[in-house]
């Protein structure tokens, strides 16, 4: 199988290679549009900020590629706030591939939310084998609001989207890289969509 | 609901695990890499390892062991003992690690939390802080707790938050090593003022000592060392426990 990892200037993407290769796979990382178009499965990862992220996905013309995919794509942390329409992390239009919008929370909680919460509401093929309940590993400040393509939710101060699906397109707030042994059922899920 | 974390500490020495009684008097436990799967396997929230390796060959060392952790680990790991620069924090964490931990160099020069934290983000950025308690008075030390450096506890804590830090990591010197439970009053303090997650560090003993941490403070998670690797106290069975006296933990 291709997988390609989306390379862009957002942190900590080898945690997310590794992990595929304990599951015996060998990911690709890349910036190269005919590459990305032909993987089997795309992952766009990524920790950072919104705005200089999506400046580089579109002087890249990763913007345009992103969207017309059509195999699965798992979008992961800022990968998934950069799939909504917009964020508020400095005011930015982001892919609007999920029509939904980016807040920062605000409340008497500590942020970032980090840390191991639990999932709620599961849908779909990417939690098959998981128990309502389950932990993941979140670190974030900001959030999609819950959506009608919302397939997990979790819980900080207020409900909020711990993963999004849109027909091919998937993406969870939570790190299932590193998210232990619930971590690796999502990523199996994901890799035989 | 967000769980507290328990999170085993490894001390790394020459690439070996460690641990310091009172930061003196060494004995190897075992090897890094094993010993964070095996802490994973068992439910480790989390890990801190710390290099205090004292000389310069672990600028080549630290990085191919930082390697090593992140391809095995399937959970979060934090890595101190490095990072005295920024250039430091990009080599490791270009090799896989979660989270930096800043100590020493934060207090030298705290303009480097600032710059990781613009750089990287808050959330790679722990601000460590070592401090000893004297006549109620919190002192912050430096240097593996070997030289105090006149500042108070609670006002570097609040600078670090205020430059960008994701989190911070106190240990208690009075605490550590003595096996008699966390700085409670201390912690809960620090976790009131603090609008980011606090780890504690230093004393845990006894399972008692956790549920007290976590009754009595705010504080997000519990860091302890040696009581993990001999075996006094597993994880699993410090879990369950905490799961059955009402503290929200993962199990």
């Amino acid at each position: 199988m291709k997988i390609v990892i989306i390379k862009y200037n957002a942190g900590n993407i080898r945690s997310v290679t590794f992990a595929l290769e304990r599951l015996g796979e060998e990911a690709i990382i890349t910036d190269d549009a005919r590459l990305i178009r032909q993987a089997d499965r795309v992952i766009f990862p990524g920790v950072g900020e919104a705005s200089s992220a999506m400046r580089y996905l579109r002087e890249k013309g990763l913007d345009e590629v992103l969207r017309n995919l059509d195999q699965p794509v798992l979008g992961i942390c800022l990968g998934l706030q950069l799939m909504c329409k917009y964020s508020q992390e400095s005011n930015t239009h982001c892919l609007g591939i999920f029509p939904a919008t980016v807040g920062r929370f605000n409340h008497d909680l500590k942020i970032p939310h980090v840390g191991w919460n639990q999932l709620y509401n599961l849908k779909g093929p990417l939690f098959n084998g998981l128990d309502e309940g389950s932990f993941v590993y979140f670190v974030h400040s900001y959030y999609a609001e819950l959506n009608n393509h919302t397939v997990a939710q979790s819980d900080y101060g207020h409900p909020f989207s711990a993963a999004i699906q849109y027909n091919n397109f998937i993406a969870t707030q939570f790190h299932p890289e590193r998210s232990g042994k619930t971590g690796e059922i999502i990523l199996k899920n994901f890799l035989s969509l | 609901m967000l769980a507290k974390r328990i999170i085993p500490c490894l001390d790394i020495k020459n690439g070996r695990t460690v641990k310091g009684i009172n930061f003196e008097n060494i004995t190897d436990v075992g090897d890094p890499v094993e010993m964070g799967r095996l802490y994973a396997e068992q439910g480790a929230d989390e890990l801190v390892y710390l290099d205090i390796t004292a000389t310069h060959e672990k600028r080549k060392t630290l990085p191919a062991l930082v390697r090593r952790i992140a391809k095995n680990l399937n959970i979060p790991f934090t890595v101190g003992g490095g990072v005295s620069q920024v250039e430091d924090a990009e080599v490791l964490l270009e090799n896989g690690a979660d989270k930096l931990s800043i100590n020493s160099a934060a207090i030298r020069h705290p303009e480097i939390i600032t710059k990781l934290a613009q750089r990287y983000g808050s959330q790679f950025v722990v601000v460590a802080i070592d401090a000893y308690c004297k006549n109620e008075n919190w002192e912050v030390y430096i240097n593996g707790g070997r030289k105090p450096t006149g500042r108070e506890l609670f006002s570097w804590a609040k600078e670090a938050e205020e430059r960008g830090a994701g989190e911070i990591l106190f240990t208690s010197m009075n605490h550590d090593g003595t096996k008699n439970g966390y700085a409670v009053s201390a912690l809960k303090k620090m976790a009131e003022e603090r609008g980011i997650p606090v780890i504690a560090s230093g004393g845990a003993g006894k399972k008692e000592h956790f549920k007290t941490l976590f009754e009595t403070t705010k504080t997000e998670a519990a860091l302890a060392a040696s009581i993990f690797h001999y075996g006094e106290i597993p994880v699993p069975g410090l879990k369950h426990y905490l799961a059955n006296e009402g503290i929200m933990v993962r199990v």
